[in-house]
């Protein structure tokens, strides 16, 4: 029996959508590989006995076709902690992959734990086989998406980080064996004193308007909005929507606005229903954290810039004559 | 204040990424070159807080350092038109994986140290494996933190680390809508986010210094890697040519339109 483990994270309702995603990925893995179970890994402060948290997870790992759940108690997020219990729970299980969605806390535990033990670790699969004891293919994502790579693992165990954006969350749609509810394991790992000497201290963020990870709308400026004062316009459409500001990352090199606003690889990625690029040639930076909206308007004065092949929808023109226009008129309505 | 920078000659990919007709890697005859952003922010992190302790009468200096091929040089000077005043680069003839580039990184510094601050981007903007700096910090046993958006260092009595006792660090990021700060001694290891800092453009003094900089090269052997890239291809997207609304104002109407059927308008 092999076992493919998956540090799951988690919120006040369960499990959170990225460690859906990759216990789905962790689910094909052991489908492929004959006979594997999932497990997953819980590091936190879950309390358990019918309490209603654990309660949803349970209920969760069960419908995502989880075999067993595993809690660490912890206090706190302590990244060398938080791998040396995962890397001593999958020794515990024989698991024989170690995965975790490619989060910043999934990607920096599991990167302390390949530097822990030696073992690679490699960063954003969505498609992974194995082809015997000490070999594994994998398909990974490069440049955030905008290059695919197929590569070849030499490993008796792989840690794998999961790019969610190309998994969608599948629950267990056959009715299973398992129970509908899965009982939490408590796991109390070996620490060492130095592994608690970096810990985060939590504070929450000033609530500043609509949070552009979650906004429904986001109206993006880029370099060719023009200037400073041409953000007013786009500041005014984000708000008619009830929606929020993006920006290109020229515009924040620029010193424009400032970075909490770009969209893109190193910026914010946002899933809204309606993405609004204004003045936005589409660079990969920028598409690979605009590409999973639902609905995208590019507005551009070349229609043959690269946004254009992405958008749904164009409007060749400056974004300071249409924006204007567009708002006049959506105003006139009321 | 010693601190190592370490960045990554990266090609600038622009709106599409051709591959070279092998199919091998990415066709870079028509690209400029340059490092991740996260890097770039380093960079200016670095030579920020030497500016600081200088300007409190200490002695600090950058070390940069890159593990790449020759021309990877052109990065190391343009960290120097920035103020970065050392260059290392650490010559490959392909591209290196994660273990193999933290293995040279850590010899480097060990040899070239001790510092007391290395700073990394994030993750590197084309392989993106997020794990260089965290297998340096184990290689030289120093505590770690990573994806950093704000960096401060509390004077603990003297301002430079020849003096006396290092400062402690204070460093923060955002999680999920929550601020994390964590406190570490010095010396550590950093990864920081574009975002921390805004980098300057070079001033022409820098330019200069830049064309001047002494470049320490050293060439390093391939060894085998336990990784390795079969094929390399680009994503097919749909190349759906945008349904085109109109030119300028003249395509109010129709947006409003699609505003509408997308349920947008009360």
């Amino acid at each position: 029996m092999t076992q493919v483990l998956v540090l799951v994270e988690h919120d006040a309702d369960g499990l959170i959508d990225s460690s859906r995603r990759a216990v789905t990925f962790a689910r094909g893995l052991a489908v492929a590989n004959a006979n594997s179970k999932v497990a997953v890994c819980v590091i936190g402060e879950v309390p358990t006995g019918g309490a209603e948290l654990a309660s949803a997870i349970g209920r969760q790992a069960a419908e995502y076709g989880v075999a067993s759940l595993h809690v660490v108690p912890f206090t706190g997020y302590a990244p060398l902690a938080w791998a040396r219990a995962l890397g001593q729970l999958a020794d515990s299980l024989s698991a024989d992959a170690v995965v975790a969605a490619g989060t910043d806390r999934g990607s920096e535990v599991m990167a302390h734990l390949g530097a822990i033990t030696g073992e690679e670790m490699v960063a954003n699969c969505f498609a992974v086989s194995r082809s015997g004891t000490h070999e594994w293919h994998l398909t990974r994502q490069r440049w955030g998406g905008s290059l695919i790579e197929e590569a070849w693992l030499e490993a008796g165990r792989a840690l794998l980080t999961v790019a969610t954006d190309a998994i969608p969350p599948a629950s267990v749609v056959e009715p299973v064996a398992a129970p509908l509810e899965l009982e939490l394991e408590a796991y109390e790992p070996q620490l060492a004193d130095g592994d608690t000497s970096v810990v985060a201290t939590e504070s929450p963020e000033q609530a500043g308007g609509v949070s552009l990870a979650s906004a429904r709308v986001v109206v993006s400026g880029g370099r060719g909005v023009g200037g400073v004062e041409g953000f007013s316009v786009i500041e005014q459409l984000a708000a008619y929507f009830g929606g929020a500001v993006g920006v290109s990352r020229a515009v924040t090199s620029l010193g424009w606005r400032p970075h909490s606003e770009q969209v893109g690889q190193t910026g914010t990625r946002v899933t809204p229903d309606l993405y609004m690029a204004c003045g936005i040639s589409g660079a990969i930076q920028h598409l690979a954290g605009c590409q999973s909206a639902k609905t995208m308007i590019a507005i551009n004065t070349d229609g043959d810039a690269p946004i254009m092949a992405r958008a749904d929808y164009a409007v060749i023109g400056d974004v300071n004559e249409v924006l204007p226009a567009l708002l006049e008129v959506l105003r006139a309505r009321g | 204040m010693r601190i190592l920078v370490c960045v990554k000659r990266i090609p600038m990919v622009g709106g599409r990424i051709v591959l070279t007709p092998d199919g091998g890697q990415i066709d870079t005859s028509m690209l400029g070159f340059t490092v991740s952003p996260h890097e770039e922010c380093a960079v200016e992190e670095a030579v920020r807080i030497v500016e600081a302790v200088r300007a409190k009468g200490g002695s600090g200096e950058v070390t940069v350092l890159t593990l790449g091929p020759p021309e990877a040089a052109d990065q190391l000077r343009d960290a120097v038109a920035l103020g970065a005043s050392k260059c290392v680069l650490l010559e490959t003839d392909r591209e290196w994986g994660p273990i193999a580039t933290a293995e040279a990184i850590a010899q480097e510094a060990r040899e070239r140290g001790p510092f007391d601050l290395l700073l990394f981007g994030n993750e590197a903007a084309d392989s993106g494996d997020f794990q260089v700096g965290i297998r340096v910090a184990h290689l030289l046993d120093l505590p770690v933190v990573t994806g950093i958006k704000g960096l401060a260092l509390e004077p603990s009595g003297s301002a430079g680390s020849l003096a006396g006792s290092l400062p402690r660090a204070s460093a923060r990021r955002e999680y999920r809508g929550v601020e994390e700060s964590f406190e570490l001694g010095l010396p550590a290891v950093v990864t920081v986010k574009e975002g921390i800092n805004l980098p300057r453009y070079p001033s022409l003094p820098g330019r200069m210094r830049a064309k001047k900089a002494v470049i320490d090269s050293l060439a390093l052997g391939w060894q085998g890697e336990a990784l390795s890239t079969e094929s390399l291809r680009v994503p097919t997207v749909e190349r759906r040519r945008a349904e085109l609304l109109g030119r300028g104002a003249e395509a109010v109407p129709a947006l409003v339109a699609l505003l509408e059927s997308l349920g947008l308008l009360s």
